[in-house]
């Protein structure tokens, strides 16, 4: 085994990164209530990113394709919303998403996955590369490429809590801490649909096997279109939350790209690993970047995050919840 | 006739049919002045970079409807997406090389950087209106390069003309947000300049493309407390920016954008909790009454012919901007056919135009352009013609003027210039022109 796959050496990864984050606390000019406010910004983050990784992680689990238009299929969806929400109330424009979302879901599995059944894992990968450009430019096309205003109702003002404690408090997002609930209620629900439900331990099986699932009688084609249908309701979600941020509009999906060191840090096909993986690295950027940031220039949360993801790798290539790879030989 | 002869005669009538094409072609070519419009409409930075192209376009449009052309010559255009990516708009460029332009304008500062010495080999006029290389405004080494109307220096130091104002600067924190690129990082030099005449501390903190990500950014500001925030971002990061002030409970009346971070796309997501938030300007804001609006709806609009699909979008400050530019890349040619006579004109007698512009507020409101663009007058010295703005606020609604117009100071700004001018020149052994000797 490779020396840094050594169970001790990943314990002592772990001791370094925590380390690494309750330093500047030890440094002259850090207050408290600064470094609170920053560890609660990154988990808060962190969670978001865990939102769209978990679209990555459905249909890895269920098929094990590399989705790489979960981005765009959080702006497509979200896009789709907005511009319905100018026609009509808010939860009709909602259902309508839905529908649209499921009806991408199909064709997706029509036109692209059927006819590649069997095919190897990077033929897939090649296929979601083409949908997701594809996705990209309908989406602008159909809805226009404008910044639109998504307005749900979620708070913008933030709260200082711990006034009499801390000298100026602690500041917290409400925004933040809604989404980050929303994400929460989201992952425990899909997490009970994977363990509990009938349909969610046939994703599984698919997920095993694409021939010995169909050999037992579990429809191949169903599944994927009710697995990219659950990816695009959480992409739908994740696309709410970020687009009442950001505005809808492009960067929304570059946005999504986040998600990739988060599953690679998390891994593929663990749901609480991407919940874990999506704090770790919320948690990791905002940190490098406010307390390590000045001395390197300042603008290194982005690489951060894969930096992080590569020293995962190299201790643990399954990730940190992902199954173990064996190859008998 | 067999199969042979019929397959014969239909490639002469397709090699026939397509020479005339050609012949055709370069004979509109020949009574025709080409230039190419690098757009992005799609992407990270579309929401500002399309309402610029359709201003851009539809200025040429005007010009070619309306009047026939710049004294009877027309404008032929064509437009190719960068994506606001430097090496596309390099591969941008390139392709569109070979249609002999007269003049380019990237609207962006990295293709700038990237086009500065290639357009001086080639002989395309490099026009980069508010924007581009700040050195760039000293004409006897950057000879290809016109920053009309102003640089990334004059705007950072109208912003601390306009905050000096409101009590001395010594003593106090101003913060840089900026887009982490050539353009964000381009007032620095200026500020630092200024940090240490004006005795004030210097805080910068780069954001990466495409900004969607401050959190870590605006919690450093929470902590530092900056007394001013000057945002130099593009695009999506300049909404953001606002937001996550919001979300750290920094007053939006003491952030000052540059002229890149003040149009409608950079407030309208914040909605109404941009209030109060301010912008210096290129001389413009969103002025809609114009007599080259009036034009545009008259000639194009009314008759289904305009490039934007929201009517309303014309006049607003990304529209004016690219109708700015056009007008200014048009004024050029027309200068240079004062000199050169009433023809198709090269990129060398275009840029002899460009270096000798002259737009007094006679001219300007004869084109319609009045109450717009400041009065400039472009020399060898001088490739941007005018340094002076205004600060424009959102008032949750709309953009209003809130100052006075200012004047950069050039007295801080031309050591700058010059020094900066220099090293290029010495690096790349660029022999400066002599300008007194140009006319």
């Amino acid at each position: 085994m490779n020396i840094f796959q050594q169970k001790w050496m990943t314990n002592a990864l772990f001791v370094i990164l925590a380390a690494g984050a309750v330093a500047p606390l030890f440094a002259a000019d850090t207050r408290l209530p600064q470094w609170i406010e920053v560890v609660l910004g990154g988990l808060m983050s962190g969670v978001l990113y865990s939102l769209v990784a978990l679209g990555l992680v459905l249909i890895f689990k269920a098929s094990g394709v590399f989705n790489f238009a979960q981005g765009a299929m959080v702006l497509f969806a979200a896009l789709s919303l907005v511009r319905l929400m100018e026609k009509m109330p808010f939860a009709v424009a909602l259902a309508v998403t839905v529908v649209i979302m499921i009806g991408v879901a199909w064709l997706i599995e029509r036109l692209v996955l059927r006819p590649l059944v069997n095919q190897e894992g990077i033929v897939l990968f090649m296929a979601t590369l083409g949908i997701a450009y594809f996705l990209d430019g309908l989406g602008q096309t159909i809805w226009g490429s404008d910044v639109y205003t998504l307005d749900v109702g979620m708070p913008k003002e933030p709260k200082i809590l711990l006034e009499n404690v801390f000298e100026g408090g602690i500041l917290v997002g409400m925004e933040d801490v809604i989404a980050a609930v929303i994400a929460a209620v989201l992952v425990g629900l899909l997490a009970l649909f994977f363990q509990k439900t009938p349909t969610g331990r046939a994703l599984r099986a698919v997920a095993d096997d694409h021939q010995a699932a169909q050999s037992i009688g579990i429809p191949l084609n169903r599944i994927w279109v009710i697995v990219w249908s659950v990816s695009g309701i959480v992409a739908l979600v994740a696309g709410i939350i970020w687009g009442s941020k950001l505005g809808v509009q492009f960067s929304l999906q570059l946005v999504a790209l986040k998600a990739l060191p988060v599953v690679i840090l998390g891994g593929f096909t663990s749901v609480p690993g991407a919940i874990v993986g999506g704090l770790i690295i919320g948690l990791g950027e905002k940190l490098s970047e406010v307390y390590l940031g000045p001395y390197l220039g300042g603008g290194i949360e982005n690489w951060f995050a894969y930096v992080l993801a590569l020293v995962f790798l190299l201790f643990r290539p399954e990730g940190l919840f992902g199954e173990k790879h064996i190859d008998r030989v | 006739m067999n199969q042979t002869l019929k397959v014969k005669a239909a490639a002469v009538a397709l090699a026939v049919a397509g020479a005339l094409g050609a012949a055709q072609d370069a004979m509109a070519q020949a009574n025709e002045i080409f230039v190419p419009v690098l757009v992005y409409r799609t992407g990270a930075y579309a929401p500002n970079g399309a309402p610029w192209a359709d201003g851009f376009v539809d200025y040429l449009k005007l010009v070619n409807e309306r009047d026939g052309g710049v004294n009877g010559i027309k404008i032929a255009y064509e437009e190719c997406e960068t994506g606001y990516a430097t090496d596309r708009g390099v591969e941008c460029y390139e392709r569109l090389k070979s249609k002999k332009p007269v003049a380019v304008n990237p609207l962006s500062t990295g293709i700038t950087f990237a086009l500065t010495e290639k357009v001086a080999a080639d002989k395309i006029v490099l026009m980069t209106t508010g924007y581009g290389r700040a050195d760039s405004v000293d004409g006897s080494v950057f000879a290809w390069n016109f920053p009309f109307l102003g640089t990334y220096w004059d705007a950072a130091d109208m912003l601390i003309q306009h905050v000096a104002k409101k009590g001395s600067l010594k003593g106090k924190k101003i913060a840089l947000v900026y887009h982490d690129s050539p353009y964000g990082k381009e007032p620095i030099p200026a500020l630092e300049e200024h940090a240490k005449k004006h005795g004030f501390t210097f805080l910068k903190l780069p954001v990466t493309h495409p900004g969607v990500e401050q959190k870590a950014t605006w919690l450093q500001v929470r902590q530092q407390r900056p007394d001013y925030v000057f945002l130099w971002g593009w695009g999506v990061m300049n909404s953001t920016s606002i937001k996550e002030a919001i979300a750290v409970s920094y007053p939006r009346l003491q952030i000052f954008g540059g002229w890149w971070s003040g149009g409608e796309p950079d407030v309208l997501p914040a909605e109404a909790a941009a209030k109060g938030y301010n912008s210096i300007t290129l001389g413009h804001s969103s002025e809609k009454d114009r007599p080259v609006h009036k034009d545009l709806m008259k000639v194009l609009y009314d008759k289904g012919k305009g490039t934007s699909a929201k009517k309303e979008e014309v006049g607003s400050v990304m529209y004016n901007r690219g109708l700015i530019s056009a007008m200014l890349l048009v004024e050029s040619i027309k200068s240079a056919q004062g000199k050169y006579g009433k023809r198709v004109v090269t990129g060398e007698e275009v840029r002899w135009g460009a270096e000798n512009l002259s737009l007094d507020a006679g001219k300007l409101k004869a084109i319609g352009f009045d109450g717009i663009v400041q009065p400039l007058k472009t020399s060898c010295t001088d490739h941007a013609g005018v340094h002076r703005g205004r600060v424009h606020t959102w008032d949750g609604l709309q953009w209003s003027y809130t100052s006075d117009t200012y004047e950069a100071d050039y007295k801080l700004l031309r050591p700058l210039v010059q020094a900066s001018a220099k090293k290029y020149a010495d690096e790349k052994k660029i022999t400066p022109r002599d300008c007194s000797k140009e006319k």
